[in-house]
């Protein structure tokens, strides 16, 4: 029994926008003799875009009609029609997640890549899908190994460490290919405020409009270079494996471009990161450079929820946009041990005001292997704190747990529902700060739910 | 004195004389206590990358082996605590085994009751009911002990919110799984439940599974039985467990097959 998936990736970078589309296979490998255990057992890239020039207006604005039109056409060349679509995740990245239009550039595109495909960015998560998609977790967890992901853009350099594949740490600087733009000749004709900073750290003054001798140049690659190799020590071991992705990976592992052959600063980074001490760590070639984002946005983002999860009516989803309201340890223990939710209901109330949404998800981590006493205690302060919560009765109360709880949690809160929908999904660790969620519709007989992570951004 | 705490005890003093000669290749090598298999591979249960001294296993890697198989052992030829029956309500019926002895060497006689208990258990549900479910020791009375007080609410309450009518538990003792063909019969109830001990292992002893069937009969083919198996705290917890298994059994009710047939929709 295996359903499949259609996602798209579309990532729109400081630099580059690209867009793939790949086939998630769901199997349920729990067998015949226990509970389902469904899982995305295969990831299938079936169509591999162009890579695009980001168009734009000007420094600060995407040009989103353009865009529209590039994303169109790529949609029809992989021969899929718009809202075909599964899943999937319209990510933007880098600088361009700081121009002023991005919330409107991805409202728009997000609109007509289908149903359920979200649009999102943040540093963390681009620094994970990158180093997903690039490999590098697969490799980390494969050999029971530590490594450390860079993948370094037109804008910006994510760094992400899986240790035997588990996500321990991100990263994002402000170092990148872009940052300097160049005329064929080598004459400057876009410096960054970041790049002019780091050129007067070491005593260099770059005007736009100048030739800036090679010299000067090599200096600030090789400043930008050592800015990531000081960032970063704290996150490597000396056993740690070191996996290049994104644009400028291609002229770190490959020597012999032309030193202005994007126009750009990114054969000049590359080389500054090539002789780096980064380079002393054991280094390797990844499975994707430049698409590693969008390979990861397309393949990497939907994650599925616990194979035992409750819900009280099917049609409630897609659920888009949920912010997460976290419990602390401490509240968890007292709605575990007491029943109350006095500590956490009022935070709720705040918080549901803050937010303005009118459907929120609380998170926690349940336990592995709770008495059924004990589950009943928290269905109770639950409903106490999303009670008070005054929440629209005609909207659903959502509730994440980490732990394989779910089914069971429905069932202790069915008592308090009184004919409003309650859902209540396991296998999902949503408790990190402006930790937003959507939720697909059940799929494989209704046993999983898709799932989608994300932070959002613009502030 | 039972076995494992008998072997608990002399591994406890065994370990701290040798300890001081004997470094641990592998940190936190018995960082669980003797209840746990000794890892070095957190992905893992199993004794892989446990070490060696020479030619042989390590001291302490050889007498966690020897506390886990007597926990193993424990848990098949100890009964089942009589004040968890009690706490649960659940009156005890046996097989017609006379022995533990018996029971692991005719399993035949651990599938049948004789005339006095068929008309007892017969008689503790006199009420037509839509679903029973029961409990028995089988070859774990510690899977029983262990998960049964939070797995049989769930069930029960899960049932009631289906709507169907839940029959009144009880346990049987020196019980095989295909008693439920015997139970079926004498109740009258068409979809039946055995929440049972499974043969333990090294790694734990306290893992259960529950069997199902609509309308067992004796003789009726094995792939006519449902199980949801690894029912523990490091597998499927038991309230998780409860949940899940409460929502076949409804599907078994609806749909009035199991097993294979059950499976193939």
């Amino acid at each position: 029994m295996a359903n499949t998936l259609l996602s798209v990736g579309i990532d729109i970078g400081t630099s580059t926008t690209q867009v793939i589309f790949s086939k998630l296979t769901l199997e349920d490998l729990g067998g015949r003799f226990t509970a389902p255990n469904i899982a995305i057992t295969k990831k299938e890239v079936i169509y591999r875009g162009e890579i695009h020039e980001t168009p734009l207006l000007n420094h600060s604005l995407i040009d989103t009609q353009a865009l529209c039109v590039l994303v169109e056409g790529e949609f029809r060349q992989a021969g899929f029609a718009v809202g075909a679509t599964d899943t999937g995740a319209v990510i933007i990245t880098g600088e361009s997640a700081r121009r002023e239009n991005a919330a409107a550039v991805l409202q728009q595109l997000s609109g007509f890549a289908g149903e359920f495909v979200v649009a999102t960015a943040g540093p963390d998560l681009e620094s994970r899908i990158a180093g997903q998609g690039s490999g590098a977790q697969a490799y980390a967890q494969e050999h029971g190994l530590h490594v450390v992901n860079f993948d370094i853009g037109g804008g910006t350099t994510n760094v992400a460490v899986f240790d035997c594949g588990k996500l321990t740490a991100t990263a994002c600087y402000d170092i990148g290919g872009r940052l300097l733009k160049f005329t064929p000749q080598g004459k400057l004709i876009y410096l960054s405020e970041h790049a002019e900073k780091i050129a007067q750290t070491i005593g260099l003054c770059l005007r736009v409009a100048d030739t800036p001798s090679l010299a000067d140049l090599r200096a600030l690659a090789q400043a930008m270079a050592q800015q990531l190799e000081v960032n970063t020590c704290e996150l490597l071991t000396p056993n740690s494996v070191l996996l290049f992705s994104g644009g400028v990976a291609d002229c770190i592992y490959r020597t012999g471009h032309e030193l202005f052959a994007y126009n750009d600063f990114g054969v000049l980074l590359g080389q500054a990161v090539r002789n780096s001490r980064l380079f002393g760590y054991q280094v390797l070639a990844p499975q994707e450079t430049i698409r590693a984002t969008v390979m990861g946005a397309g393949s990497y983002t939907t994650t599925l929820s616990g194979s035992t999860i409750g819900y009280t009516h099917a049609d409630l989803f897609p659920l888009k946009n949920l912010p997460v309201f976290a419990l602390s340890p401490q509240q968890e223990q007292d709605a575990f041990d007491h029943g109350k939710a006095d500590d956490f209901a009022h935070a709720l109330c705040d918080f549901v005001q803050q937010t303005d949404a009118n459907c929120v998800a609380i998170a926690f981590a349940g336990k592995p292997s709770p008495g059924w006493q004990e589950l009943k205690r928290l269905a109770q302060a639950l409903q106490q704190a999303a009670s008070q919560a005054q929440l629209d009765p005609n909207i659903p109360w959502v509730f994440l747990a980490q732990h394989d709880i779910g089914k069971a949690l429905g069932l202790a809160m069915t008592p308090y529902a009184q004919g409003r929908a309650v859902i209540t999904l396991d296998g999902i660790d949503a408790r990190q700060p402006d930790c937003y969620l959507d939720i697909g519709k059940p799929l494989m007989n209704g046993q999983v739910v898709p799932v989608v992570i994300k932070t959002l951004l613009f502030g | 004195m039972t076995q494992e705490a008998l072997v608990e005890l002399i591994v406890k003093a065994i370990l701290e004389q040798t300890q001081s000669v004997v470094a641990p290749a592998v940190k936190d090598y018995n960082s669980g206590g003797l209840a746990s298999a000794p890892t070095a591979n957190p992905h893992t249960s199993a004794r892989i990358g446990v070490g060696r001294a020479g030619a042989r296993l390590r001291t302490d890697t050889y007498l966690q082996f020897r506390a886990d198989h007597a926990a193993a052992r424990d848990a098949v030829y100890n009964d089942v605590p009589a004040e968890l029956l009690q706490q649960l309500n659940l009156p005890e019926f046996v097989t017609q085994c006379q022995s533990r002895d018996e029971f692991l060497t005719r399993p035949d006689l651990g599938r049948v009751f004789n005339e006095q208990t068929n008309k007892a258990i017969a008689a503790h549900n006199p009420q037509p009911c839509d679903v029973l479910i029961y409990a028995a020791d089988g070859l774990s009375s510690k899977a029983v002990a262990a998960n049964l007080e939070n797995i049989l609410p769930v069930l029960t309450e899960s049932i009631s919110q289906q709507g169907l009518r839940c029959g009144r538990p009880f346990f049987v003792k020196y019980g095989r799984v295909a008693s439920m063909e015997q139970v079926a019969q004498l109740t009258g109830v068409k979809v039946v439940c055995v929440l049972i001990g499974e043969r333990p292992g090294l790694g734990s002893a306290e893992s259960m599974s529950a069997y199902m069937a609509y309308a067992p009969t004796v003789g009726m083919p094995e792939a006519r039985r449902t199980v949801v198996s690894n029912i523990y705290s490091g597998g499927l917890n038991a309230v998780e467990a409860g949940a899940y298994v409460a929502e076949v059994l409804g599907r078994m009710h609806r749909e009035k097959k199991s097993g294979v047939e059950l499976n193939e929709g």
